[in-house]
């Protein structure tokens, strides 16, 4: 577990380094998706796995989709194509499928391993879920709130846009 | 279960957040700007998380989800923000909005 948990840290700071340091900014996306997905490894080898699976799921899932939408949509020109196959060229996605490689490998190292060693320190889901809906309540209620009223502002922010196009 | 080290793991949190706050302040496109804030929030979840399995206690992993929560508000306005800038300034540098008037 201990061994999981540096390897999946390295690569977690490895991948987020080499994130900063590209030009491009859907070179840079590759590899924070795979940061995203090695902090996923080390919250399962914390004993979180609720955690690893919301950070893949709305973490490199749905967020990640939220950035590439916007930046695809941002670049709508003459030059998107000959940018785009500049983007999709083979040796770009060398780097992060080397450092996915290592978290796969990892994945089914934790998996063949003992499950029952696992468990005995993991704070399974249920346990959080009695916490989220027993005094956290109010909490998740805020977070709602939150999540309207960001959906509102992108929602406004987004049309305000459109409709000025359509007027002039 | 052999235990990993509560300062090992907020090493790393510490870590990443630093990298993250080091993008902030150093990359001028305002995506990469949003992704380094990522990075930050996502480091600050893990901190939670480490604290969550030294103590054995599901405090840490609901903190984190309302983190989770917040980070996907923030991403979506500020999206929304990136592209109305985009329509405006015709740029993502940040350093085109420093004269920002009225």
């Amino acid at each position: 577990m201990d061994f999981a948990f540096y390897m999946a840290g390295a690569v977690a700071v490895i991948a987020t380094f080499l994130m900063l340091t590209r030009v491009n900014v859907v070179h840079a996306l590759l590899y924070l998706i795979v940061s995203l997905l090695a902090v996923a490894v080390v919250f399962y080898t914390l004993g979180a796995p609720f955690a690893a699976a919301l950070e893949v799921i709305v973490y490199a899932g749905a967020i990640m989709v939220l950035f590439i939408f916007v930046v695809m949509m941002l670049n709508l020109g003459d030059r998107a194509a000959e940018r785009e196959r500049q983007w999709l060229t083979p040796g770009i996605w060398r780097g992060p499928a080397l450092l996915a490689v290592v978290l796969v490998l990892e994945m089914f190292y934790l998996l063949r391993s003992d499950a029952a060693v696992l468990s005995t320190g993991a704070v399974d889901p249920q346990a959080v879920a009695i916490a989220l809906f027993g005094p956290y309540l109010i909490c998740v209620e805020l977070a709602s709130m939150l999540l309207l009223a960001g959906l509102v502002g992108a929602y406004h922010l987004g049309f305000h846009k459109a409709e000025r196009r359509a007027r002039a | 279960m052999a235990e990993v080290p509560l300062r090992d793991g907020l090493l790393l949190a510490a870590m990443l957040f630093s990298l993250g706050l080091t993008g902030l302040l150093v990359r001028r496109n305002l995506i990469m700007v949003l992704m380094s804030l990522e990075v930050m929030l996502n480091a600050a979840g893990l901190a939670f998380i480490v604290a969550a399995a030294r103590w054995h206690q599901a405090d840490g992993q609901v903190v984190f989800l309302f983190i989770l929560a917040m980070a996907a508000a923030e991403v979506a306005v500020g999206l929304a923000l990136v592209r109305q800038i985009y329509e405006r300034f015709r740029s993502l540098d940040v350093d085109a909005l420093s004269a920002m008037k009225g």
